[in-house]
């Protein structure tokens, strides 16, 4: 029995959780396996959970602002470890020219505040069918 | 791929681990090209929020410096979605951090018991890929999930204060698991009274195990509580008694792929009537004889 298996990720120095985790639990409803890394990871820890749990798809919420070195470190990490063919998506405090940035560089998708929850389920589930 | 090179090979394992996760058939293919070999399957049960990940995290950090050392951590499915929050990365810091240990969730799948379908598979690969240790962390038990007692070679059960009296260890169930107890949160309120006690209704029942007080977060005990598991993992292979362990391991994992099959592939078959027909006709026999 095949489920799909996202891991919602904390990377950098922000507390805030409040996002990541009604993201999560949003997933978990629309029947998805949920693996929560907690706060404050770094990338390095990111990319190690996602291997280790062999996860179809990767969330990076982030807050701080340091979106754009955080996504590019993970992002390397990923390719470093055989595992760059898994999409990756962010939510947080982004402005819409760094969420442009971060689509070239490969990120799928950037879900600002506001964005409802209906969007962000079925555009991972259209990433995973894939 | 040799053994070692494959307990090096995270990705491998990993990739491997969701193969197993997802098909039974290719779960047993795969187990079936690795050759046999000893481990330790150390499971760790208690109610939800006892402590069992912080706990797991610090027993499996002491394992890793002697022996190749991996988790498997399951938390519940929701019955009616089938989705799963799985958080027990969250508590094991050092070992998510480590090089040395490899930790991975799972969810329960409908699994009722405290494991997962696949556990057993999933165990029985690790230990052939390399692991000497496997720790395996049940869903939050209550009072009925006693499972983990037919997978583990030992079963530590984890106990806090503040969550009933003595009349709730006094329960079948849970209470009637167990090598070793671990009363964690001994900072509070209760703990040495809730040790205390479960030493009475254990020794009760006859049977004189181990209780050790500990502190998950900052480690008291726990060195104490590695050497226990040891000690007692040791006795095993000294006694010859792991044998047995591992045969029930064999035989429930044989039980639980054929409970799968009735119920994944068989379940609007009409040859399970007759198969149900068959054994309650055998148990009538067997009944009467």
């Amino acid at each position: 029995m095949k489920r799909v298996k996202v891991l919602v990720a904390k990377p950098g120095l922000d507390g805030h959780d409040r996002g990541a985790k009604v993201v999560a639990m949003a997933l978990r409803d629309a029947g998805m396996e949920v693996i929560y890394t907690g706060l404050r990871q770094s990338a390095d820890e990111v990319v190690k959970a996602a291997l280790q749990e062999d996860v179809d798809i990767i969330g990076l919420s982030i807050l701080s602002g340091a979106h754009m070195r955080i996504c590019e470190k993970v992002l390397n990490l990923m390719k470093e470890k055989g595992i760059d063919e898994k999409p990756v998506f962010v939510g947080g405090i982004i402005p819409a020219e760094d969420a442009l940035e971060l689509k070239k560089m490969g990120i799928l998708e950037v879900f600002g505040p506001g964005t409802p929850l209906k969007a962000i389920v079925d555009s991972i589930k259209g990433a995973v069918d894939k | 791929m040799s053994e070692r090179l494959f307990y090096a090979n995270q990705l491998a394992i990993s990739r491997t681990l969701t193969r197993i996760e997802n098909d039974r058939s290719v779960a047993r293919e795969i187990i079936g090209s690795l050759e046999e070999r000893d481990y330790h399957v150390v499971g760790i049960t208690g109610s939800p929020g006892a402590g069992k990940s912080t706990l797991t995290d610090r027993l499996a950090l002491l394992s890793s410096k002697e022996k190749r050392t991996a988790i498997i951590a399951i938390d519940p499915s929701s019955p009616f979605t089938g989705g799963a929050f799985l958080g027990d990365r969250i508590r094991m810091k050092s070992s998510t951090k480590s090089e040395e240990i490899f930790v991975r969730s799972m969810a329960s799948r409908g699994k009722v018991g405290g494991l997962s379908p696949s556990i057993y598979d999933a165990v029985e690969f690790l230990g052939r890929s390399g692991f000497d240790r496997v720790f395996v962390e049940t869903v939050g038990a209550g009072q009925s999930e006693t499972d983990i007692e037919n997978l583990a070679d030992v079963v530590l059960l984890v106990l806090a204060p503040g969550l009933g009296d003595d009349v709730q260890t006094m329960k079948a169930g849970i209470m009637e698991i167990g090598d070793i107890f671990a009363v964690n949160k001994m900072d509070l309120p209760g703990a040495s009274q809730l040790a205390t006690r479960t030493g009475a209704i254990l020794e009760m029942s006859g049977r004189e195990l181990p209780i050790i007080l500990t502190n998950s977060i900052n480690g008291q005990g726990v060195e104490e509580l590695h050497n226990l598991i040891e000690k007692a993992l040791g006795e095993l292979d000294i006694s010859g008694a792991i044998e047995e362990k591992r045969r029930r391991r064999t035989l429930y994992n044989n039980l639980n792929s054929v409970y799968q099959i009735i119920k994944e592939d068989f379940s609007e078959n009409a040859k399970l009537e007759e198969l149900m027909n068959y054994l309650l006709e055998n148990r009538r026999l067997s009944d009467e004889s």
